[in-house]
């Protein structure tokens, strides 16, 4: 794990890659670290997340900026303007239900193949799937997901990088952890080893790649 | 009261003390003003919370913390956080008794429309799949028909599913419809209604018992 700047964490984060970026309507999204690749002017990211922000906050300052080609999320409601790339043909959406979302991730970070859910039976987003019957329920296979980096917003980060979450800022930030080859986590606090009760981490350490500090409190 | 109101206070009679309960963002978050005397429910955000508590006062929230609309909300003494998969492991796994959300469509057979018009409306279905596969009993709380009058109870869904024949009950502000195996039972009507009105704004043919409740 290496202390770095934002600028620093993203150096090697370039046009065409794949971003998994945590949050939920732009609470536990790293605004430090998206404001450090509007800066860096990045194209053609494909994103994968729970929603598309605010056209203000979060992804949705990203999007604003024309960086994002491709967004797999389960939700755009908050933000019009996806809407409207979608339709002038400048960006493509995948919708994902939520809890499928979230284990597609978790399934990527954790070493399995896919995994199975009723959510969708019946349903477009069946369309393309298998069907897997298991002691006569049906479900569908859903693959995993992963992605080049993750970029997660944590409370207090401790100097060997392991993460605390306040609240609801966890939602899919310690999946993500899992589920990207380099992992970037903005802090809001950064303390000595031993600062955080190690009951109290929810993503250890050893999955942090680059902690960046200075990342705006919530009040 | 209005319509919202009303319906909102006619869902919560549904929920029994000790539910576990996911209130849809809009007129199913209404329902919680109106949990009757002596009923304590523990209400899951499929943000990551369970004990979720009232919205915050203007000046004293605590921005990390927010409901499912993003918006800041309080949380119950006892609360607990999580993170998204053990949040749809909850609701998924069949931990959620009752969840209650809003609808564009529902028919005869239980399948619901709520996330989708192609071409106009295209916000997500963000956790109403999961939400409406994975409780126990699914509320739908919604106005008897569209702006314009249109019927949105119905004999088949036209809009994209959003989840196929998981509805269990349907209030609206004039009436509260369980879906059976045998089809709509309507079980009650609004006290300024009538059975007639009903029948005429609803696009499926509703079994009628030999008496219909009023509420």
């Amino acid at each position: 794990m290496k202390k770095v700047s934002p600028q620093e964490a993203i150096v090697s984060l370039n046009d065409g890659a794949v971003v998994m970026i945590g949050g939920f309507m732009s609470n536990g999204t790293p605004e430090i670290l998206i404001d450090a690749l509007i800066e860096k002017g990045v194209k053609n990211l494909t994103v994968i997340a729970n929603d598309g922000g605010t056209p203000d906050t979060g992804i949705g300052r990203l999007i604003k900026t024309g960086a994002v080609c491709r967004l797999i999320a389960s939700h755009i409601g908050l933000n019009p303007l996806i809407g409207q790339l979608m339709n002038e043909g400048k960006m493509e959406v995948q919708l994902v239900p939520q809890g499928t979302l979230a284990e597609q991730i978790r399934a990527g970070g954790a070493g399995l193949g896919g995994v199975l859910t009723p959510t969708g039976l019946g349903t477009e987003i069946q369309e393309g799937k298998e069907v897997v019957e298991v002691d006569g329920e049906k479900y569908l296979l859903e693959k995993p997901l992963k992605a080049a980096f993750a970029l997660l917003r944590a409370s207090i980060a401790d100097e060997k990088g392991n993460l605390y979450y306040k609240a609801t800022t966890r939602n899919f930030n310690p999946l993500m952890a899992t589920a990207a080859e380099t992992v970037i986590a903005a802090a809001e606090e950064i303390v000595a080893i031993g600062g955080i009760m190690p009951e109290a981490v929810a993503t250890p350490g050893i999955f942090v790649d680059y902690l960046v500090g200075g990342e705006p409190y919530v009040s | 009261m209005s319509v919202k109101e009303r319906i909102a206070r006619r869902v919560a009679k549904e929920l029994h003390d000790g539910n576990v309960v996911n209130l849809g963002i809009g007129m199913p978050t209404m329902v919680a003003d109106y949990i009757p005397k002596g009923v304590t429910i523990h209400l899951q955000s499929e943000n990551g919370i369970l004990g979720m508590g009232p919205v915050p006062d203007a000046d004293t929230y605590d921005a990390n913390i927010v409901n499912a609309g993003g918006k800041p909300v309080t949380v119950e003494q006892g609360a607990c956080y999580f993170d998204s998969s053990f949040s749809f492991a909850v609701i998924r796994g069949g931990h959620v008794d009752v969840t209650v959300l809003g609808a564009l469509q529902v028919d005869r057979h239980g399948s619901l429309a709520s996330h989708i018009i192609p071409g106009k409306m295209v916000p997500g279905m963000g956790g109403a799949m999961d939400l409406v596969t994975g409780s126990k009993k699914v509320i739908i709380a919604m106005t008897h028909v569209a702006k314009g009058g249109s019927a949105k109870i119905l004999n088949n869904i036209s809009l994209p599913a959003t989840a196929i024949e998981k509805v269990n009950l349907i209030v609206t502000e004039l009436a509260v419809i369980e879906v059976t195996s045998e089809g709509l039972l309507l079980k009650e009507i609004a006290v300024d209604t009538t059975v007639e009105e009903v029948i005429a704004k609803t696009g499926a043919p509703l079994i009628q018992p030999e008496t219909v409740g009023r509420f």
